[in-house]
């Protein structure tokens, strides 16, 4: 297994990587890592570069470590070891097959999952040193080519799925229409200036799964929320320019989806049930913009649903039977600390609930996010062999009785469906928002 | 030159030169990463004593996180360690005795025996860390020769002291060796990865005001 995957790892071939290196000369690599090392990055880059003992207790914390037969060079203080500290260390003064390498490690070896902060005694946060890395491949223009499409979708749309504002507000349309086969009054209320809510979600939701503004609506009704959803750019609150290094870009993203709640006056933004989109609303891009937190409330759907549910807004008609366990995704866990609630909601909602272990905070990463599974089909198979670990760990939940993951995540629900095929677990996978849509009152 | 202006050198301008190199060097780390925050301002804008101060003392509690308790032997070895290499030598007869002479302060002392004990548990120590670099392949990857060095540096002035203590050969001129081997383990520590003494409180408190503050989750 060892020797296949390792096959594996060396036949990725990313033509956006290629296609960058092919224009890069030693001067330019030299005055771009230069420029970031001296004046993007401050006092962490250098305070974690002299802290680091090379004590490798960090190495456990990561599930690429884990999951590739401990291979050193995947643990956390490795991958730094690999990446910018050669850059540190040469002053900027590396070659090409550097930057490939250093590129492969950021964009598809490191979910910027931060998990490896909990195991350092230290506190180093490699990954923010992995985002810098990332910043110097953008700046260089070595982006794996699927994840840059994304970017360049959001710096033409505002939305990560080439998504054009009629084809938007028409499949907002459309799903008012199919719910209102169920709820004949129902409405998807489009820029209604003044509502409690401004509901954002990601590119995919209109793209892919439709169904799930369908069901939000369902839910927002249900509870009689005063609710909006924005009908021009400022809808999608995801950010893969964010997880490219593209700063500027995650900041004008930030900035359309601000600004299209403010023009709406609403009192506070529900997010659906992404993780890395909350990561760069909650954490990241509200502070390029120079907002310590963000400037309109932001709330995750697992915060919101939990405020319905458990506070008896909507009605609960049957609880879900089939045993479900719950997978806690990294940026709303160790992002937002709603592990708990996630547990409250998850038993109010279901008759069994089946424990993961480590769970909560020390929960195992999907290793779609950070934006691994946005770089695309090559490094599908790597993706899914690097995190032998979570499908173990599903099998353990599964041997006591788990028929159901949620996973409140669109990334970790692509990266645990190709996990669950890939090792044959067969469980199914469900957001929090289709169990409530299942088990609750319906409006009529 | 002679055994007693050997001493004389070692004991005083050399230690004053140690010791004002230790603290400088100290407040010159501390300064450097407090004015490096002016291109990563968010250090300053999240830092919260409480939560900081939640998570400097919860890592310096054996057994209170996750991965000390994943790695007991470790722990255990590494907080032997750290308090025989830190807080032990305040506290040791013959160091007190040298202040009372020049200064006149004195303060209670650790018997002798249990000094003696620790210094060869901090050295016992010292053949672990060596062990774990060499075996463990995830930190054998990580190793340098500076660490190889380092861990030499430590073990000098205690396998030194013990020699002296004993009054084994040439115990006077081991003292002096004793004496220059901890002068130059105090001026290495603020300009090696040994600065991680200072700099702990300053990425610890960081990362436990980020989690503490902002994520609303534990950092252990």
């Amino acid at each position: 297994m060892t020797q296949q995957t390792v096959k594996v790892k060396k036949n990725i071939v990313d033509e956006g990587i290629e296609a960058g290196l092919a224009r890069l000369t030693p001067e330019r690599i030299e005055s771009v890592i230069q420029r970031v090392l001296n004046r993007e990055a401050g006092a962490r880059l250098k305070t974690y570069a002299r802290t680091c003992v090379h004590c490798g207790l960090c190495s456990d914390a990561c599930h690429h470590f884990v999951s590739m037969n401990r291979d050193p060079k995947l643990s956390p203080a490795g991958k730094v070891k690999r990446t910018i500290g050669v850059m540190m260390q040469k002053k900027g003064k590396v070659s090409k097959d550097f930057i490939r390498e250093a590129a492969m490690v950021a964009y598809s070896e490191c979910n910027l999952c931060k998990k490896c902060v909990l195991y350092c005694p230290f506190g180093i946060d490699v990954g923010y040193l992995m985002t810098l890395v990332r910043r110097i491949c953008h700046l260089l223009g070595v982006v794996p080519r699927y994840m840059q499409d994304t970017a360049h979708s959001q710096s033409v749309h505002f939305n990560q799925m080439w998504i054009n504002g009629d084809e938007w507000v028409d499949t907002l349309f459309w799903q008012e229409e199919e719910a209102r086969d169920e709820a004949p009054d129902i409405r998807i209320p489009v820029d209604k200036e003044g509502s409690d809510i401004f509901y954002s979600v990601i590119g995919p939701e209109p793209k892919f799964r439709a169904q799930l503004i369908y069901q939000a609506a369902m839910i927002f009704e249900a509870a009689g929320s005063d609710w909006t959803m924005p009908g021009s750019p400022g809808w999608d609150n995801s950010d893969l320019c964010m997880f490219s290094g593209d700063n500027e870009m995650m900041g004008r993203n930030k900035r359309a989806h601000f600004e299209a709640a403010a023009k709406l006056r609403v009192k506070k933004i529900v997010m659906g049930e992404c993780g890395h989109a909350f990561r760069s609303v909650y954490d990241v891009g509200n502070r390029w913009l120079g907002f310590k937190m963000p400037p309109i409330p932001v709330i995750h759907a697992v915060e919101f649903y939990h405020d319905l549910v458990c506070n008896g807004k909507i009605r609960i008609l049957k609880k879900f039977a089939q045993p479900i366990t719950l997978h806690d995704p990294c940026n709303i866990a160790r992002g937002m600390g709603l592990y708990e609630k996630a547990r409250e909601l998850a038993h109010a909602l279901c008759e069994t609930v089946v424990e993961m272990t480590p769970n909560r905070e020390h929960n195992i990463c999907c290793n779609a996010g950070g934006g691994i599974i946005n770089c695309g089909p090559p490094f599908k198979d790597k993706r899914v062999e690097a995190n032998s670990v979570k499908a173990k760990q599903l099998f353990d939940a599964k041997a006591m009785g788990a028929e159901v993951v949620i996973a409140p995540c669109h990334n970790c629900h692509g990266g645990l469906e190709d996990i669950i095929h890939h090792y044959g677990v067969e469980m199914e996978l469900k957001f929090f928002g289709d169990i409530i849509y299942e088990v609750m009152e319906k409006p009529e | 030159m002679t055994l007693q202006t050997l001493y004389t050198i070692i004991a005083g301008p050399l230690a004053v030169l140690a010791i004002t190199g230790f603290v400088l060097g100290c407040v010159y780390r501390i300064v450097m990463a407090v004015r490096q925050t002016a291109s990563d301002r968010m250090v300053i804008e999240y830092f919260h004593p409480r939560y900081a101060l939640r998570s400097i003392l919860r890592w310096l509690t054996p057994y209170s996180t996750v991965n000390m308790r994943r790695h007991p032997i470790m722990t255990l070895v590494t907080f032997v360690f750290h308090l025989g290499m830190v807080v032990m030598p305040f506290f040791i007869f013959a160091h007190m005795l040298m202040v009372y002479e020049a200064f006149g302060l004195s303060w209670p002392t650790l018997p002798d025996v249990f000094v003696e004990w620790m210094s060869w548990a901090v050295l016992l120590a010292l053949v672990f860390f060596l062990g774990r670099r060499l075996i463990l392949p995830e930190v054998r990857y990580l190793t340098t020769l500076s660490d190889y060095l380092i861990l030499l540096l430590i073990a000098l002035p205690f396998f030194t002291g013990i020699w002296a203590y004993k009054g084994w050969w040439a115990a006077e001129w081991v003292t002096l060796l004793h004496m220059l081997s901890g002068e130059i383990l105090l001026l290495a520590i603020p300009f090696t990865r040994l600065g991680h003494m200072v700099l702990f409180f300053m990425t610890r408190g960081y990362m436990g005001s980020e989690f503490g503050g902002i994520r609303h989750a534990r950092d252990w």
